[in-house]
């Protein structure tokens, strides 16, 4: 690791400051991915704010009727939280589905939101990539593709998003609820919180320089049937391929989010309306436009067979 | 240089050290508590495992700095020989391990799984998330898999853990 001065932030308005006038500052909460990517010098923060002491580790109620989770409620908290086991399974689910017992007790729901992509070139120091270092290419194009992206995808990047917990978050329709360094909170809804890689793959969010994220916000739960379902390489602690969160009615009408296939968790709301015609019509209005690689074409098939999974469960 | 206090396995302990010193770091080179194992130092193996507050976690993905006033038990704080933890029985009795080296970790997370499905948190291969989960093999493959064993124990693990599990029931 590179040498790096610390902090211990006393309120988020505070951190939100000082992360804006020191020069590569990094906020750091759980740390299981910041520090992992220290160590390889792929991030290079010269001064941590610890965020752990601000009391955000609390899951309440809304006056809407939904909840409100602070960004230091940690994965294995927040999927063992009563009210998100009964109203949001699809979120219980989805964590429960990530990363390991250990990861789960230190990740947060803020640093989960804003884990960086797991493919191979951005941790590879030796090769170009233009997330890691801007305008240096991307060997993945071209490259070995099979775990990233086949929609969405640019000409300078196509990693993915490698979150479970922000895809269902995304089929809650979750709310980011932010400060900024002068002091404003922001709401910023999730389907606006991560962003395609375009020309600027560097950035991977709507977040402001120094911007912090206090909460998420979960509307009032919207009934139906929850179901996460992950397709990896291994039985346990893999990234997803594809994964589908999916909240399905009793009609039969479903909001559904695809994991695995981009830069962000994917869904495409217009497409939701052909659900209730089968798989194969949804999956082809939600992957229109795809462009998998020789090695990935296979995840346009899976979103195809992983949705009618999911939509036979829901029918059981 | 930073200073930071934290008890390990009872003791206090008072620390100046590099911000970058990891908790893994701080008790293996610091402390000569060598118990804890560095094994891929990126929290893929678990041979790091310790609790912390009562939680397992991987110390090497974690700044020994970020743990101000925390309670830390590594293996040698679990059991000691002549006086084991029957976590630590059950691994010797059931031959949980081959080469040894990601034995602390695995004994570490062990007892932390049982307290996990003790307290109610449901797991990936639970099937009901509303339903209290039981201690079966299914869901201690599941909660391990953070614990990567190099030799293969896996299913004499399964068994010491299953074994410790029936003796609290």
């Amino acid at each position: 690791m590179k040498p790096f001065t610390y902090e211990r932030a006393r309120s988020p308005a505070e951190a939100a400051a000082a992360a804006a006038r020191t020069p590569g500052a990094k906020f750091i909460a759980g740390g299981t991915n910041l520090l992992d990517l220290m160590k390889l010098q792929i991030e290079t923060p010269g001064h941590l704010i610890d965020v752990n002491g601000l009391a955000l580790d609390k899951i309440e109620a809304t006056a809407e009727g939904g909840l409100r989770i602070g960004a230091l409620v940690r994965n294995t908290d927040l999927a063992a939280d009563e009210r998100v086991r009964r109203d949001y399974g699809v979120l219980s689910r989805a964590l429960l589905a990530g990363a390991s017992g250990q990861l789960r007790n230190k990740a947060t729901t803020g640093g989960n939101l804003l884990q960086r992509t797991r493919c191979p070139y951005f941790y590879d120091t030796n090769q170009p990539c233009n997330k890691r270092q801007p305008g240096s290419g991307c060997a993945a194009i071209g490259g070995y593709s099979r775990q990233l992206a086949v929609i969405g995808s640019s000409e300078a990047c196509i990693a993915t998003h490698p979150g479970d917990m922000s895809i269902a978050m995304r089929a809650l329709d979750a709310v980011v609820e932010t400060v900024k360094p002068d002091g404003t909170a922001r709401a910023i809804p999730i389907a606006e919180f991560h962003r395609l890689p375009g020309d600027t793959p560097q950035i991977e969010t709507a977040l402001e320089q120094g911007e912090f994220i206090t909460a998420v916000v979960l509307p009032k739960p919207a009934g139906g049937t929850h179901i996460y379902r992950k397709v990896r390489d291994r039985a346990s602690y893999a990234y997803a391929l594809v994964s589908v969160a999916a909240i399905v009615q009793r009609d039969g009408t479903a909001r559904v989010a695809i994991g695995g296939v981009a830069h962000k968790p994917w869904r495409v709301e217009a497409a939701e309306a052909e659900i209730p015609r089968g798989a194969k019509a949804a999956a082809a209005a939600i992957m229109a436009g795809a462009r998998p690689t020789h090695d990935n074409a296979f995840k346009v098939t899976l979103v195809e067979r992983t949705l009618g999974a999911v939509l036979a469960e829901a029918r059981s | 240089m930073s200073h930071v206090s934290f008890t390990v396995n009872g003791e206090r302990r008072q620390l100046d050290i590099d911000t970058r010193t990891t908790l893994l770091d701080a008790l293996r080179e610091h402390l000569h508590l060598t118990g804890s194992k560095k094994g891929c130092d990126h929290g893929q193996c678990g041979a790091c495992t310790a609790l912390v507050n009562g939680r397992r976690i991987n110390t090497c993905l974690s700044l020994a700095v970020m743990h101000e006033g925390d309670e830390v038990t590594t293996i040698e704080g679990l059991g000691k020989p002549g006086d084991l933890h029957p976590m630590q029985a059950a691994f010797v009795k059931h031959d949980g391990y081959q080469c040894g080296y990601c034995t602390p970790g695995q004994i570490c997370s062990s007892v932390a799984v049982l307290k996990e499905i003790e307290a109610g948190i449901p797991s990936h291969v639970s099937a009901d998330l509303n339903a209290k989960p039981g201690v079966t093999a299914e869901e201690i493959r599941e909660r391990m898999s953070g614990n990567i064993c190099r030799c293969g124990a896996y299913s004499n693990i399964v068994e010491a853990i299953s074994e410790v599990a029936g003796s609290q029931a």
